[in-house]
């Protein structure tokens, strides 16, 4: 889930919204799995009930993680659940996907991940050989992240009561100097990077399930983007304007926040989003649009154009990074919305996804 | 990737669109009506409307089932998954259409077993996986569909599998277009024919189109180079003062149809009477209804159904939508109280929907500016 960046508390229009009466209030009566898909339901819930009983006074807009001020020292933290089905599946597992979430999520926000405590949600019967797996696969992804996992907690629940286990993760992070993070400082002519091609996590998943009798080829992306976003940094650290992993609801759901946020338009040049081919099969067939599809190692970034030539070469020279591309730019139009135009002069608005993706039948 | 990369060719696009240009005559407003809930979504989707001259408009038909389909058959389907040990599977399309007390997945949220399945077999199949259940498929589609739901039928009792029913809800193409064509206040130049349906039925079961009402049909693919060029075939004909029926979706239309999957349908079903469409109203043999050698399986028959009948929302303007005299933006209630988070009517819901479609990708785009500098 997204937590609030807390801090000053300067009015904003975000803040506005979230404060006027009866606007963006949850009325809904009860939790839906929408809710939690990460497109318009969650944002709904997000702003409308956690963010003011939460974050009464915050202003700022939401992003992946909060900046906490202790004395000076600044201390990015974030917070994420796992409650992925199966456990298991090609290119990863639930634990490896605890850690390199929470690790993404503080490094899209400028930090460097330092140290986690994690929770441990599990259901009576669970075999041990595979909860020791995925706790085995939590301490290689953090080696590899470079993170400690500084403590934990865990709770028991009723067979039946939990799909084998679920996982939460709390990350802290350093801020990596010279970057400066904020949606509202995004301005009509920058342009909107990504770091790879887009949907392998969500499809793959889909397919692991069982229940569509597609085989293909595909491997979640699970990785750690950190790497990538240091490189990025480096090279261009001054024109960095904002960035973000999109996992549920897509690269879509991402940029139509940003778009919100920003007050500007996303125009996507259709024919460079880097999509494998597997990808776009499984899409095509069941009536999916690969922009609305989970990603769990990638990210999206916007730069000013003097630096987006600079970002893109460090992100294609960085290992992973080779299938980095340009893949639009901000306008002034369509004012908070996102447009894809197409190869051959057709365009379309991208909204965020609604409700969970359903495949569609004729 | 095959079968979609050369039907977006950036290059023949271009090139059909000018062909359109060159054939639509200035002077004549042309209404094209695209039958299929496919090909509004494939128009929308791909913005095959920015590449048309003004003059030609397409205007969306009555092909999306979950469209057409009366909120009373969902109350009673819903109704008799209330019932104990009843779980109530579905296509992913029926998952958030609205019934008087909810969506099937807002009853699964309160507790229904509720499952999404991709095909009629995996229903039965999890028939078999739970005997102590009873497995009720809520089965839509037009002809497309039907023969599945057919062959699970056939396989369930050949198979003696009890514990499964289906809630035929399916419908069949022709008579809504000739509905349509009836509505005094339609006026239609040309059809786009259905193209997954005609997989099933073939051309033939339209030439009364051509003959009879004087208008061209062009069966169609869904890539955007398939309805560019369906397009093409009905203006030449116009221009022509033809009316005849092409099938442009030859790679997968076979003129006769498919006979084992028609042969599978009269062994199932029959038509029913009459069946009420949502906006067109009761139409004549328009549905088809299980065959008593099979009413161990038909839900209408080992069940009491309800027999719900709900009129729409007196603001909602689905009806006209449907039979396309009203544009999806045209409705009082578009993108008001009905958007695809909180939909009135299942326009709305259905990615094949009308107002779905143009809501999703059209609504909003008034503002854009085309002359945009790309990135390479």
């Amino acid at each position: 889930m997204t937590t609030a960046a807390q801090g000053n508390s300067v009015s904003s229009p975000i803040a506005d919204v979230i404060h006027s009466p009866g606007k963006v209030r949850f009325r809904e009566p009860q939790i839906e799995m929408a809710h939690g898909a990460g497109g318009k339901a969650s944002r709904r819930l997000v702003e409308g009930l956690f963010a003011p009983l939460l974050f009464g006074s915050s202003s700022e807009p939401l992003g992946d993680s909060a900046y906490l001020d202790f004395n000076g020292t600044k201390i990015a933290i974030t917070t994420d659940s796992f409650v992925v089905k199966p456990l298991c599946f090609p290119g990863g597992s639930i634990g490896e996907l605890a850690v390199n979430g929470t690790v993404n999520d503080l490094a899209v926000s400028g930090a460097r991940a330092e140290a986690m405590v994690v929770t441990y949600v599990l259901e009576a019967g669970l075999p041990t050989p595979v909860l020791e797996s995925e706790v085995r696969a939590m301490g290689n992804a953090a080696r590899r992240a470079g993170i400690a996992i500084a403590g934990g907690d865990t709770k028991v629940v009723e067979h039946g009561k939990a799909d084998f286990m679920y996982i939460s993760t709390t990350g802290i992070g350093r801020p990596l100097p010279g970057l400066k993070i904020d949606p509202r400082s995004v301005r009509p002519g920058d342009k909107v990077l990504l770091s790879g091609p887009i949907g392998d996590h969500g499809i793959t998943i889909l397919l692991a399930r069982g229940e569509l009798d597609l085989e293909a080829d595909l491997r979640s992306d699970t990785r750690s983007v950190f790497p990538l976003v240091e490189a990025l940094t480096k090279a261009a650290a001054p024109g960095v304007r904002w960035m973000r992993d999109p996992t549920r609801g897509g690269v879509a759901t991402s940029l139509n926040e940003l778009a919100r946020d920003c007050g500007h338009g996303i125009v996507l040049t259709e024919e460079v989003i880097p999509v494998h081919d597997a990808v776009r099969g499984a899409c095509e067939l069941l009536g999916l649009d690969p922009l609305h599809i989970a990603n769990e190692g990638q990210f999206l970034a916007v730069v000013s154009p003097e630096y987006a030539d600079a970002a893109l070469n460090a992100l294609n020279l960085a290992p992973g990074g080779e299938d980095a591309q340009i893949i639009g730019v901000v306008c002034e139009q369509p004012a908070g919305a996102v447009l894809v135009t197409t190869r051959y002069g057709g365009s379309r608005i991208v909204d965020m996804l609604v409700g969970d993706p359903l495949p569609r039948i004729c | 990737m095959k079968f979609v990369d050369e039907f977006r060719e950036p290059e023949v696009i271009t090139r059909t669109a000018e062909e359109i240009k060159r054939l639509a005559d200035p002077n004549r407003h042309y209404r094209i009506m695209e039958v299929c809930g496919g090909h509004t979504h494939a128009i929308y989707r791909f913005g095959l409307k920015d590449l048309l001259p003004s003059n030609i408009e397409l205007i969306h038909g009555p092909g999306c089932p979950v469209c057409v389909l009366p909120m009373g058959r969902i109350d009673d389907g819903l109704a008799i998954a209330q019932g104990p040990d009843v779980i109530f599977a579905a296509f992913g399309d029926m998952m958030r259409v609205p019934g008087t007390q909810g969506s099937p997945l807002e009853h699964k949220a309160r507790g229904m077993d509720v499952r999404i399945v991709y095909s009629p077999s995996d229903a039965l199949k999890l028939a078999q996986l739970n005997p102590d259940k009873h497995v009720m498929f809520f089965a839509i589609g037009f002809e497309t569909t039907a023969p599945s739901t057919a062959l699970t039928l056939m396989r369930a009792k050949a198979q003696g599998t009890h514990n499964f029913s289906v809630f035929c809800n399916h419908v069949t193409i022709i008579p809504a277009i000739r509905a349509i064509l009836d509505s005094p206040d339609m006026r239609l130049d040309a059809f786009i024919g259905p193209g997954h349906v005609s997989t099933v039925i073939g051309c033939r079961p339209y030439e009364w189109i051509a003959t009879n009402e004087n208008k061209p049909v062009a069966v169609s693919g869904f890539e955007p180079l398939d309805i560019l060029q369906s397009i093409v075939m009905v203006l030449r004909q116009l221009k022509a003062e033809e009316a005849k029926i092409e099938n442009q979706y030859k790679r997968v239309v076979p003129w006769e149809g498919n006979g084992a999957a028609l042969r599978a349908m009269a062994e199932v079903f029959e038509l029913r009477p009459y069946f009420e469409w949502r906006g067109l109203g009761f139409i004549s043999q328009s549905a088809l209804r299980i065959r008593d050698s099979y009413a161990e399986w038909d839900t209408e028959k080992r069940f009491e159904v309800p027999g719900v009948r709900v009129t729409d929302p007196k603001a909602a303007q689905c009806g006209e939508v449907l039979k396309g005299v009203l544009k999806p933006h045209q409705c009082k209630l578009f993108a008001k109280e009905c958007t695809p988070e909180h939909p009135i009517g299942a326009l709305m819901v259905s990615s094949e929907g009308s107002c779905a479609a143009y809501f999703n990708y059209e609504h909003r785009k008034t503002a854009m500016v085309t002359s945009i500098a790309m990135p390479a």
